[in-house]
């Protein structure tokens, strides 16, 4: 819960303009940018996600190290991927 | 149990500990405090307490969510679960904590309807879909959570949902970094603060800490040499009598945080009078709560919550953990009654907790631990 997941966006819902979908290790999930609306970060950039809403823009470079973090703490972080995966925000 | 690991860039870390022990007077002690349990993570995953001079402690705070919840919160929420058409629903990391009657995890046992949800939102949608029952989310988390509460609280609103509620149990990390300044029995010489917290909150709100209380704070990243550069950049501070907020994580946390984020907590939630936070007690101004504006969201108005308060097991020692006073293998029923399988304290609970980092990189026993630091010394 407290992890932050870094997740590719790929593509804005249709008239849903606070939803996207992202990338999350191959995992594609929607996910709410309301809380970035300053600064809204386009397809290909980089956000940091908490619970189903990003929370900051990030680097490629940045991401790669989360992963590689989040990876690094094993059990956790697949518990995580697997809730996300159950996700279905819309 | 794993292994400490050893990692990519061991070199570089060897290179900046050797910086930092430069720095070192010699007969001084240093105390920092990791405020954030992700920051207890890596430095136990990486061992990195073993790169940095014997003068060099690090105390673990009271940054993991979970871990502060006290018992007869837990003890309300299943309360609140069992009333009639109620689904309750959290984060994973909540189902095991330990209340005065059993986890949630046990309720559901017992056929409490409680359900893991990865957002708020998909607790939202559970209640779009059961117009007939009433949907409470357990609400839990720092400021790195609550605007995703926030938001949510605000998209049920502009929905009409009228079936779905937030039991509020978000606290606020300033005032409990405040309370560990003000307790007597810990001296502490400087902060490595919080890092996905300060992404909303900023670098701002620790100024206090430079100014009132004269300790250096750095924001910190989660590499294991993003940690040991920010001892690094403490030890620099010390070393040149000053105090003040340095941003190590500069790639990721803004200056100012999201004000984005700010405005919706502020919008729809209020700092309670008071809160109480497991091992710490009573904080003032430590918690948040619905607004009355949106009182119609709020489980604790929408529902009669007893207010359970229990007390800590005896022999449970999580309050001086989580202020730093003790290392977690000091707790007497560390490793032996209380694991990661059946805590008995929440610190053992998330892998974020002090106790069950030190359980799951190996340092289970005082012998161990004594071992290492005879092995430094
Ligand atoms: S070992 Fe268990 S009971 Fe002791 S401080 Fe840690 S979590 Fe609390």
């Amino acid at each position: 819960m407290c992890l932050g997941i870094p997740g590719e966006i790929i593509e804005y819902l249709p008239e849903q303009p606070d939803l996207a979908r992202v990338d999350v290790s191959g995992v594609r999930r929607v996910i709410n940018v309301g809380l970035l609306t300053d600064d809204l970060p386009k397809p290909g950039e980089w956000v940091l996600i908490h619970v189903g809403f990003a929370l900051s823009k990030i680097d490629e470079a940045e991401a790669a190290a989360a992963l590689e973090f989040l990876e690094g703490i094993g059990q956790a972080y697949e518990e995580e991927l697997a809730a996300l995966q159950e996700s279905m925000i819309e | 149990m794993r292994f400490v690991d050893e990692f990519r860039d061991a070199d570089k870390a060897h290179a900046l500990a050797a910086k930092i022990t430069a720095l070192c007077e010699p007969g001084r002690q240093y105390k920092f405090m990791e405020v954030c349990g992700g920051h207890t993570h890596t430095i136990y995953k990486h061992g990195l307490e073993d790169y940095l001079p014997e003068s060099i402690t690090l105390v673990h705070g009271p940054g993991c969510p979970v871990c502060v919840i006290p018992m007869g919160r837990v003890d309300d929420a299943i309360h609140l679960a069992s009333q009639p058409d109620v689904i309750m629903t959290s984060f994973g990391d909540m189902m095991r904590v330990p209340g005065g009657d059993g986890s949630f995890f046990d309720a559901k046992a017992r056929g409490t309807d409680i359900r893991m949800v990865y957002s708020p939102l998909d607790s939202l949608k559970i209640a779009k879909n059961n117009p007939d029952k009433r949907v409470v989310f357990m609400a839990i988390g720092f400021e790195t959570t609550a605007p995703s509460t926030a938001m949510t609280l605000l998209r049920a609103q502009a929905a009409g949902l009228t079936n779905f509620s937030i039991f509020a149990n978000h606290v606020t990390i300033i005032p409990a970094i405040k309370a560990i300044l003000d307790s007597p029995d810990l001296r502490l010489d400087g902060f490595i603060g919080p890092g996905h917290v300060s992404t909303v909150i900023g670098c701002r709100p620790y100024e206090f800490i430079a100014r009132d209380y004269g300790k250096p704070v750095v924001v910190a990243g989660f590499e294991p040499l993003d940690i040991l550069q920010s001892i690094y950049m403490l030890m620099i501070q010390m070393s040149e009598g000053r105090s003040e907020i340095e941003n190590q994580y500069s790639r990721v946390v803004p200056w100012d945080g999201n004000m984005v984020a700010l405005k919706v907590i502020n919008e729809t939630m209020e700092l309670r009078p008071y809160f109480e936070w497991r091992g710490l007690g009573f904080i003032s101004h430590s918690a948040l709560s619905v607004r009355e504006k949106y009182a119609s969201f709020d489980a604790e108005l929408l529902f009669d919550v007893p207010g359970v308060r229990v007390a800590d097991p005896k022999a449970c020692q999580c309050g001086e953990v989580l202020k730093g006073v003790l290392k977690p293998w000091e707790c007497k029923v560390f490793g032996t009654a209380c694991t990661p399988e059946t805590p008995i304290g929440t610190c053992m609970v998330s892998p974020e907790g002090a106790c069950a980092a030190y359980y799951n990189y190996g340092r289970m026993n005082r012998n161990r631990v004594m071992e290492t630091e005879v092995s430094r010394a």
